[in-house]
């Protein structure tokens, strides 16, 4: 599982303490988490943010946390995550779970292939404890020790 | 998108189920799938923002505002399936 988790996150996807003015640029650093480390080109980012634009914050899944992501395309290369921590919490018009100041990008090749992804990143999600010692992470040594 | 949201929502779902032991087919999809592939189903488990897109659906439409929150998902199906 913890592994499967560690992999997700390539080299360049963690971005903490970023500031950011509304949940595109949050979307954009995530997109760049994702280009970063290989995982997509940039257009999926824009992909993205038109999901966003189209469908509105249902990608707000929980107090506090965005999960940001487009659809299986031809901008993805590889499966894998993105984490961004905001030094200011952005309100993303959820009526209940604003303001959101942790955003994951997710990118997956096709809609099967990453289920274990998505158990491990919602055992994840669902630590309390975790998500917090996440959300007030100073370093990206400190978050990858929490994702193992 | 039918990747990210409703494969987490899916799954907790299976979760709660299980916990309550009632057998179901869950099945995770974006609004586009939903609409055609979702015709037959007796319950659609989706976000608040997106209720609004569902409508007219036959099965019975739950808004969770947090997937995350076994409780809440529990309650909710108990409510409508009990």
């Amino acid at each position: 599982m913890n592994s499967v988790l560690l992999n997700a996150f390539g080299e360049g996807s963690i971005k903490i303490q970023q500031v950011v003015t509304s949940w595109r640029e949050s979307f954009e650093v995530a997109g760049a988490g994702l280009v970063d480390s290989k995982r997509t080109v940039p257009a999926y980012t824009q992909e993205m943010i038109q999901a966003f634009e189209e469908l509105g914050p249902y990608m707000v899944i929980a107090p506090g946390i965005a999960l940001a992501h487009g659809r299986p395309s031809e901008s993805v290369i590889e499966t894998g995550l993105s984490l961004v921590t905001l030094a200011t919490p952005i309100e993303f018009g959820s009526e209940s779970n604003d303001p959101v100041s942790l955003v994951i990008g997710l990118a997956a090749i096709d809609h099967d292939s990453h289920i274990d992804l998505m158990a491990a990143l919602s055992e994840l999600l669902m630590n309390e404890e975790k998500v917090t010692l996440l959300r007030n992470a100073t370093k990206e040594a400190e978050v990858r020790s929490y994702l193992s | 998108m039918g990747i990210g949201t409703s494969v987490l929502l899916k799954m907790n779902a299976e979760k709660v189920l299980e916990a309550m032991g009632i057998q179901a087919e869950v099945v995770a999809a974006d609004i586009t799938k939903a609409k055609r592939d979702g015709i037959g189903a007796d319950i659609i488990l989706t976000t608040p923002e997106l209720v609004v897109l569902l409508e007219g659906m036959p099965g019975k439409i739950i808004p969770i505002e947090h997937v995350f929150d076994l409780t809440e998902i529990r309650q909710k199906l108990s409510a409508a399936l009990l």
